[in-house]
């Protein structure tokens, strides 16, 4: 793991801004929060392709299908919350439904927003968007896997969500990494359990897997991005070779990437799972850092998380 | 002129013809918003708007956003009698497996650019398609029908103060002013009025009209391309049900199609019998 840090909305921010320069199509919107989610710096370069507009989520939301309508490829964000909370049922009519070529790209996502506390953290926005049918939902962990799926989503015609970060975090992959919409990918081998995590919490899984290899435990760690559509494959060799799950985000363990596993190996290899994350509560305010540990998601929290799934399997 | 008028006059009594007939061979959808924009819909279909039904995608057409869905009939039986699908396929609304869904949806239906049906989210779409528009310096005009209870609805304000704010004008609102909505009068329910002067103080221009004077019409939608620097709504007040007498202004029609006993009633209304 490299030691530089990067916030994932400031890796955004840049590439979006470099995407305006090879692809005279993309357009931006903000609702008032550009100097937050980064798409000030598209908008210093090509101003005529921004529309700031204003507090008013749900417009800005329908605006963007249109100018998709019209051959555009608009790039929308706001905060998690109000992108997906406030203007839920425009991104379904207006954006899924019809199959706009529409990018949702989030930031603020989960409880290190921090300080701002439970009204601006959101921990079911993957949940309510995964249940729309024809939306492409990615999480990346880290400033490289958020450049690769920017360009993956521009490329790629139809309606993405893209849940980014506020804070910096560890750089997990080498600039070799080859992204692909719908695969995960494993960043560690292990035989006794797999850590299935995404976005921020892939970092702390590496963490987990090294501190229970010190124990003589054997975890496997499968970083997971596209959320939806899910990779079925690496999940069930996972639960066939491994036999027990711990899945870990930083959002509601209802719904969202653990609902996600838990749905699907429910249906094809039930083996024991622990979904790690925010248990059916709303967020408060604190420090990010002193927030990953009141809501049990530092590694220690998967090593005994990990515990239990292998009591449960029966070693 | 005079001839284009009474020919435009006798096509929205055919497209008439024929939402009552889709409707009572699908008994199910709205009849009455149905019957108060089709003059509108007729004016700009077999008008003003530039399109070519053998060409649905071509980049240069003019766009037409049905913001009140619920509408559909009126704008299919345009697309249909336009030549951009069968007309027998009109006998096909909201079936299983029909490209006609009860509400529009470009995915399905050759001329519908967006899906609606959700009040209030067609102005936005309206408002991006314009945007887009412009930005490629096409001459294309955008033009959306709303209905009166639908701007109830607070994303059409968004969507109001959006399109001031970047000077849309190739954008053309137009306000089916029927005044009743499913629960009643709008202005019992939750008034809307003065409409005009409300999107006037939103910094559009804004005109009024009989929206069943096909002339009128047609003279506010040639205004309208003359405003620039801002957008333009023609707010056209209209009779729910028009063109048959025991539908008109009645809340009632909502959303009930003709039964079997009213249908020759209908039909002898709009001149047509058969």
């Amino acid at each position: 793991m490299s030691s530089n840090m990067i916030a994932t909305r400031d890796a955004y921010g840049e590439t979006l801004a470099e995407l305006g320069g090879e692809n005279g199509n993309i357009v931006a919107l903000d609702a008032d929060l550009s100097g937050s989610t980064k798409t000030s710096l598209f908008a210093k370069k090509y101003p005529e392709r921004f529309f700031n507009m204003g507090i008013a989520e749900a417009n800005m939301i329908g605006t963007a299908a249109g100018l998709a309508a019209a051959g555009k490829i608009p790039f929308v964000s706001t905060f998690a919350i109000f992108a997906v909370g406030r203007a839920w049922e425009q991104m379904r009519q207006s954006v899924a439904y019809p199959k706009a070529n529409v990018k949702i790209v989030a930031t603020h996502g989960g409880i290190t927003v921090g300080e701002d506390g439970g009204s601006h953290q959101s921990v079911e926005d993957i949940a309510i968007v995964r249940a729309v049918p024809n939306m492409t939902v990615i999480v990346p962990a880290d400033g490289v896997e958020t450049r690769a799926a920017i360009r993956a989503a521009a490329a790629h015609k139809g309606p993405f969500y893209i849940r980014l970060g506020r804070n910096k975090v560890p750089t997990i992959f080498g600039e070799d990494y080859r992204f692909e919409i719908g695969k995960g990918c494993q960043l560690a081998a292990g035989s006794d359990l797999t850590f299935v995590a995404t976005g921020l919490m892939t970092a702390q899984a590496l963490a987990a897997a090294a501190l229970l290899h010190k124990e003589g435990i054997s975890a496997r760690v499968v970083h997971i991005s596209t959320i939806k559509p899910l990779d079925q494959d690496i999940i069930l060799d996972a639960a066939m070779e491994t036999g027990a799950i711990v899945t870990a985000e930083e959002h509601s363990v209802i719904g969202g990437l653990g609902g996600a596993v838990a749905e699907f190996l429910g249906e094809s290899h039930p083996v024991p799972i622990k979904r790690v994350g925010i248990r059916d509560r709303f967020g408060t305010s604190g420090k990010a850092e002193e927030l990953m540990k009141y809501f049990g998601l530092l590694p220690e929290d998967l090593v005994e998380a990990a515990r239990e799934v292998l009591a449960r399997k029966g070693k | 002129m005079k001839e284009t008028i009474a020919n435009l006059e006798d096509k929205a009594r055919e497209l008439r013809v024929a939402i009552v007939r889709t409707l009572h061979k699908s008994q199910s959808g709205h009849t009455g918003g149905s019957l108060s924009a089709i003059d509108m819909i007729t004016a700009l279909y077999f008008h003003k708007m530039r399109h070519d039904p053998d060409n649905p995608e071509w980049t240069e057409r003019d766009r037409f956003v049905l913001s009140k869905g619920h509408a559909a009939p009126a704008q299919y039986v345009a697309l249909a009698h336009a030549g951009y699908f069968p007309k027998e396929d009109l006998m096909m609304l909201r079936r299983l497996g029909s490209h006609l869904q009860g509400h529009p949806d470009s995915k399905s239906t050759p001329g519908v650019e967006v899906c609606t049906g959700s009040l209030g989210q067609g102005l936005s779409m309206a408002n991006g398609m314009a945007l887009g528009l412009r930005l490629d310096n096409r001459p294309c005009r955008v033009y959306a029908l709303l209905g009166d209870g639908e701007l109830q609805e607070g994303q059409v304000w968004e969507a109001a103060m959006a399109a001031s704010h970047y000077k849309i004008d190739n954008l053309c609102a137009l306000v089916d002013a029927n005044a009743l909505q499913i629960d009643g009068e709008v202005a019992k329910v939750m008034a809307v009025a003065p409409i005009a002067a409300k999107f006037k103080t939103f910094g559009w221009h804004a005109l009024e009209i009989d929206g069943h004077d096909m002339s009128a019409i047609l003279a506010a939608l040639e205004h309208a391309e003359t405003i620039k620097g801002q957008p333009t709504v023609i707010v056209a007040n209209t009779v729910k049900g028009k063109g048959v007498s025991f539908f008109e202004n009645k809340a009632s029609y909502h959303g009930v199609p003709p039964s079997d006993d009213e249908l020759p009633k209908a039909l002898e209304c709009l001149g047509c019998l058969d």
